[in-house]
């Protein structure tokens, strides 16, 4: 089949330009370890405020300055709804849901996750800033979605 | 009347049927969406009775799937009649249409009784009433009854012509409803294990499963709305200023890599779920990146097509070509505002398809901002602007009022533009999609987002003007009644005696199979790891 010769040119340029933006997407992947949160736990939803550690949410210190913080999102609060870390210190949020699905974003973070009933999901996230960030619900969950945030102050 | 004419109008009826079944669609959807933007920029407070969120899927549900699937039946029907003419009876296509219409009302009388405020993604855990996924399976199922009728007509052209190619035309509506059938399967699927739960027979719901058969189905869901665009891009387009379709060869092979790629990519609506590993959301980037290629043979063939024909007639230099374009034709308008909001919209999609980057802007209001800057932009101009050649040529009315409708054309480009940009920038600020109202008890971040929300609903009220217009020409076209429109109807091709296409790309029945192959190749990997990881099941629950 006959292609006409700009047309090589646009095609190599559009190919090119998906195999920049591929390489991008790759070297942020394997080299600066920049992935999705993907976490593999599973938890029995109707048993998440009997089942450790989610039984009493909030912020553990692995020392260091790291930090893990255990949430439940459920209709239509966060547990904690507030949090206290240090400047500078680098947090796993750890989520899960014992009722329907829920967002779990960190305004003007990378932290932003989907908390499904059945699984636990994750993301870090080091809190170079200070300031009071927000916490809110981004995946419709009922009536009273537009209630469901929560905040983290970071001194 | 002679018995051809006879038949022509039966079958007219019919796609007019579709085409004004998807203007109410888009008419009430309009409405709604205005008063989604009012309540955001927290202008208005909807009723309990009426909240914002069975607004909000009302909105979804008659804007992404039933205007856009009862138009494109509606030009699938209309393409197919006019390229294969044969003695034919509409009761297969008035089953299809009716199907479609019991499946719609009944789904959208559950939203609007309260009983399904799931959103257009009915998402489980989240327990519609069982009359919604019915309503919504009947919708589906009416649409495989327009497909078997496409291709029983594409196989009576090809035994009793024993051409070696189908007419260009029906070769992309052919490719796009293979295409629909392999998508379609996920959500049929899917509805087989929503819809027992929601009766009681089953007591949980595995919901990663259920998320998964949807967005196997989603996201070539958007791509028959495209296909749908590009039909008429190709075929329809150039006849608006004598133009010819660039290359048969391209055309083809360009629908034949839609019918392809659209299907093993649906996971990178899951990029920030559980239960899926890296290695899985890197493949789906890449096949996606892959269905972006024959979006670019697309433009570099439209805009040959206008080149070619404007070099014909004498004119040189880039201004004077595209000065030359027939712009103040609303059928040529509409779709060339479509294709610069799909320039936009189309880089729009490669960020969010990006694996890691999505993380920026998942779940948020730029999303909102990408799909009515594509399905809102391309989609919807395309087919408002078509709807001005279809109508009269369905009816032998001339259009009422074109500088109206094409009014109707640049008011909608503008009010898009307005409202998909303004929804981009809140979202890269955080603002969250699908919410009421997003003050947060005072909140500093959200206090930022509120020009934009602002703008976003003066974007919203220049489209419900546009759609106000469409609906005013629409049926202006109808009372008027001035029967001077000639209703033959001649689908763009290449120029006669270029290179024949390769005829490998004839057999669509075959390329359908190998469609579903890639679709199951892509899937059995995330699909294997949630079948070996089952989990616990979730009861339903009713939060509205």
């Amino acid at each position: 089949m006959h292609v006409h010769r700009y047309e090589r040119i646009w095609m190599t340029f559009g190919i090119g330009m998906l195999l920049v933006f591929l390489t991008i997407v790759l070297v942020a992947a394997f080299a600066d370890n920049m992935n999705p949160p993907s976490d593999m736990m599973q938890i029995d939803p109707t048993k998440v405020a009997s089942t450790p550690p989610f039984d009493k949410p909030g912020l553990r210190s692995l020392g260091d300055g790291r930090y893990e913080a255990y949430y439940v999102a459920q209709i239509f609060a966060f547990t904690p709804k507030t949090l206290r870390v240090p400047l500078g210190s680098t947090v796993t949020f750890y989520v899960t849901s014992p009722d329907v699905v829920h967002g779990f974003n960190i305004a003007h973070t990378a932290v932003n996750m989907m908390v499904i009933p059945g699984w636990v999901n994750s993301a870090t996230h080091t809190f170079r800033t200070p300031g009071t960030y927000l916490l809110v619900c981004n995946e419709y969950c009922g009536i009273e979605h537009q209630q469901m945030f929560g905040s983290i102050e970071v001194r | 009347m002679v018995r051809e004419e006879r038949q022509m109008r039966a079958e007219n009826r019919l796609v007019l049927a579709h085409v004004y079944t998807a203007t109410a669609a888009i008419v009430v959807g309009a409405v709604f969406g205005l008063l989604q933007a009012y309540s955001r920029a927290s202008a208005i407070a909807l009723p309990s009775s009426f909240d914002y969120y069975r607004v909000l899927t009302l909105h979804g549900i008659l804007m992404a799937l039933v205007f856009t699937t009862f138009f494109i039946t509606g030009l699938a029907l209309f393409v197919t009649y006019r390229q294969v003419p044969r003695e034919r009876r509409s009761a297969v296509g008035w089953i299809g249409w009716s199907t479609m219409v019991a499946g719609t009302l009944m789904a959208a009388f559950e939203v609007l009784a309260g009983n399904a405020t799931v959103l257009y993604t009915f998402y489980a855990p989240l327990k519609a009433s069982p009359f919604f996924y019915i309503g919504a399976t009947l919708l589906v199922l009416g649409t495989w009854v327009v497909a078997y009728e496409v291709f029983e007509n594409v196989v009576f052209f090809k035994r009793t012509t024993g051409a070696p190619r189908l007419p260009l035309a029906l070769f992309t509506i052919a490719a796009t409803f293979v295409m629909w059938w392999v998508a379609t399967l996920g959500v049929v699927a899917e509805m087989g294990l929503l819809l027992p739960w929601s009766l009681g027979w089953t007591s949980g719901i595995n919901v990663m499963l259920t998320r998964m058969f949807f967005w196997y189905f989603g996201h070539p869901l958007v791509y028959f709305w495209i296909m749908g665009a590009y039909v008429i891009w190709y075929t329809v387009i150039p006849t608006r200023f004598g133009g010819k379709v660039f290359s048969d060869g391209l055309t083809r092979l360009t629908f034949v890599m839609l019918l392809l790629l659209s299907t093993p990519v649906g996971i990178h609506h899951e990029f920030m779920e559980p239960g899926i590993s890296t290695a899985w959301k890197l493949l789906h980037t890449i096949t996606t990146y892959g269905v972006a290629i024959p979006s670019f043979l697309t433009a570099f063939a439209i805009f040959a097509t206008f080149e070619i024909a404007a070099r014909k007639q004498g004119k040189r230099g880039l201004a004077a070509i595209v000065a030359g374009l027939p712009w103040s034709d609303p059928v040529f308008a509409g779709a060339a505002y479509g294709m610069l909001l799909f320039i936009a919209g189309g880089f729009g999609g490669l960020i969010n398809a990006s694996y890691e980057m999505d993380s920026v802007v998942h779940n948020t209001i730029w999303i909102v901002g990408h799909f009515h800057i594509t399905v809102g932009g391309p989609v919807a101009l395309t087919f408002l602007g078509a709807s001005y050649w279809l109508i009269p040529k369905l009816t032998g009315r001339a259009l009422w009022k074109p500088r109206l409708a094409l009014l109707q054309v640049q008011t909608w480009f503008v009010g898009m533009v307005l409202m998909s940009f303004s929804m981009h920038f809140a979202g890269l600020l955080g603002a969250p999609r699908r919410t009421a109202e997003v003050a947060y008890a005072g909140s500093h971040v959200a206090a930022s987002w509120q020009p934009y929300m602002i703008a976003a609903a003066g974007g919203g009220l220049l489209l419900t003007i546009s759609i106000g217009i469409f609906a005013l020409v629409a049926i202006g076209t109808l009372l008027a009644n001035d029967k001077s429109e000639d209703m033959h109807v001649a689908f763009a091709e290449a120029e006669p005696g270029g290179e024949p296409s390769p005829p490998v790309f004839e057999h669509l029945f075959r390329w359908g199979a190998v469609a579903l192959l890639l679709a199951v190749a892509a899937y059995s990997g995330p699909l294997g790891e949630l079948l070996r990881h089952p989990g616990f099941l979730a009861p339903g629950m009713r939060t509205w």
